[in-house]
């Protein structure tokens, strides 16, 4: 039976986490995300479900222990904050390269450094650029609701065994601090060893019986061999791309002006957006759900209608250059957010479009999809 | 109907808490809820405030510059949340600790003694639950019966005892809860 509670965004994921069926968590506190493995736990999950739920020594420990968990097909989490999240790095395009399935959550605060403890949203190069070494890329879900901090762990895991890839939860602040109204999805029944061993014997190190020895490595040093295992990984990401891309639209049929927002940023500026048809601007919201893959055709072809976009959030200006990117100029793209923990208003944002953007007037050059590089 | 609505106060007040028993009401008539917590530095030693919207629909922003109610219980939160109060809308304080009282002529200011109220009647740790009895009379945005049963649903079972001192605590403030005027930016 699904359940309906008041919950934290952080608490909501911690629920969801043990309710899918995870085999394992492991992590290290960190403001604004140490109610994970807190709620976790008081939870007791290893009564509820059997699953194991263990404080690292460090954030470092915690991503290694998710390698070893993962290698033997078992379904396993991770969470952390920004600057723990930069010392997972290693082991995360270690996840990549070796093809393993694994949840990482970032409950984002703001950086560089160490920072302050309250929201931003500055993380997104690290999270859709790579982050760690090398020629991979992680899918990104960005949560903007309490719900969606529940649900988005299933989707993730989804994800993560359809490709064999690690999946990247992008929250903040505001959304792992808030409370919201969530529907609780039902306990599913983790998977036993006799149906793991069946499911992922071909890949997992579930204990070799008759089969050929199944190795889990990032390592090859024969250059040829390397290369086919970095096509092997742009291929899946070509596949994410064409199969897995999530986003929303509001607004957007009449639009002439476009807000492009993700996670808490696409909540104020969905405010934004109302205010701004109470004064009579007619703005659209489009909110990537997905940040790689991203909505790049999409954009493109809102930049057709549209007058102008901008881009909104909590960081000195990041995904602004993948709309920028994506929109080929074809109109103006520029950003606006506060930095630093500071939360942007509804008010700011509205301010925002008319000063960087209505109030220039329309640029717009013509392009079509045939002499585009889409 | 939405109504977007900050308290703020001194952390140990019980601001988070009467923000979640909202929210949990608003629940309980199957409204969207949002609770948006201060966290942090400011939490730790000094003003606590929380954002909390009821609405019939889908919640934009949890987050807001302005709101239809505010909710101070002490002098920084007056200082930073007077002007936060949309034109028509309410401002609600206990004038316990408050030295520069509000000054807006647009707005209706309410007034209610919740610390001597709460002292009066023998316990101070029911303050927050006067302050929100005061705050429904003005504003009667959840029904009563649904409060009691946020409650219920915040407070964990072994304080369920406490549920009759907090019922007749959100009374006592719906009592005790007046309108103040303001003429020539003086309190009369």
């Amino acid at each position: 039976m699904s359940e309906l509670k008041l919950m934290k965004g952080n608490e909501a994921l911690a629920e969801a986490a043990i309710r899918v069926g995870a085999d394992a968590y492991f992590g290290y506190p960190i403001t604004p995300q140490s109610e994970v493995i807190e709620y976790l736990m008081a939870q007791r999950p290893e009564e509820r479900t059997g699953m194991v739920v263990l404080q690292a020594e460090s954030e470092i420990a915690a991503i290694n222990m998710v390698y070893g968990a993962a290698s033997s097909g078992k379904r396993v989490m991770t969470s952390s904050s920004s600057p723990g999240i930069s010392l997972k790095l290693e082991g995360i395009s270690y996840l990549a390269g070796a093809e393993l399935p694994a949840v990482i959550v970032n409950v984002v605060r703001a950086g560089p450094g160490l920072g302050t403890i309250q929201p931003a949203q500055g993380d997104y190069f690290q999270s859709v650029k790579g982050g760690g070494h090398g020629d991979y890329k992680l899918y990104v879900l960005a949560p903007a609701s309490v719900q969606e901090m529940s649900d988005f762990v299933e989707d993730a895991f989804a994800i993560a065994y359809k490709y064999r890839a690690p999946v990247l939860i992008l929250s903040d602040g505001l959304i792992g601090q808030m409370m919201e109204k969530v529907i609780l999805k039902d306990q599913q029944k983790r998977m036993t060893d006799e149906e793991l061993i069946k499911k992922y014997d071909d890949w997992a190190t579930t204990g070799k019986t008759d089969r050929e020895r199944n190795i889990v490595t990032s390592l090859d040093l024969q250059p040829d061999k390397m290369e086919t295992r970095v096509n092997k990984l742009i291929k899946k990401y070509a596949q994410m791309e064409r199969e897995d891309l999530r986003f929303e639209t509001l607004n957007c049929e009449d639009a002439e002006y476009l807000f492009v927002a993700y996670g808490s940023s696409a909540r104020i500026a969905q405010k934004a957006m109302e205010l701004g048809r109470e004064k009579g601007i007619k703005v659209g919201l489009l909110r990537p759900i997905t940040l790689f893959p991203f909505p790049k055709k999409q954009l493109f072809d809102l930049a057709d209608q549209v007058e102008g976009i901008l881009s909104v959030e909590l960081s000195a200006g990041q995904m602004v250059e993948d709309v920028r990117l994506a929109v080929e100029h074809k109109v103006p793209v520029e950003h606006f957010g506060r930095t630093g923990g500071i939360i942007h208003t509804p008010e700011e944002i509205i301010e925002a479009l008319e000063e960087k953007i209505i109030k220039n007037g329309s640029v717009r050059h013509h392009k079509t999809r045939e002499s585009s590089i889409l | 109907m939405t109504e977007e609505i900050i308290i703020a106060g001194f952390g140990g007040q019980g601001v988070l808490s009467m923000g979640k028993i909202l929210a949990y009401s608003g629940i309980m008539q199957d409204q969207e809820v949002s609770w948006m917590p201060s966290y942090g530095p400011e939490m730790r030693g000094g003003t606590a405030n929380v954002t909390v919207i009821l609405s019939d629909a889908r919640i934009s922003s949890p987050y807001l510059k302005v709101f239809d109610s505010a909710i101070i219980l002490n002098q920084q939160s007056m200082d930073k949340f007077e002007e936060s109060v949309k034109p028509g809308g309410i401002l609600l304080y206990d004038p316990n600790g408050i030295s520069h009282h509000p000054t807006r002529t647009d707005i209706s200011i309410y007034q209610i003694e919740g610390n001597k109220l709460a002292s009066e009647m023998g316990n101070k740790k029911i303050f927050n639950m006067v302050i929100l009895g005061g705050f429904l009379k003005i504003k009667p945005i959840v029904k009563l019966d649904n409060v009691l049963e946020g409650l219920k649903k915040s407070l964990p079972e072994r304080y369920h005892h406490l549920l009759p001192i907090n019922e007749e605590a959100i009374t006592k403030g719906m009592n005790k809860v007046f309108l103040i005027k303001i003429e020539n930016g003086v309190f009369v």
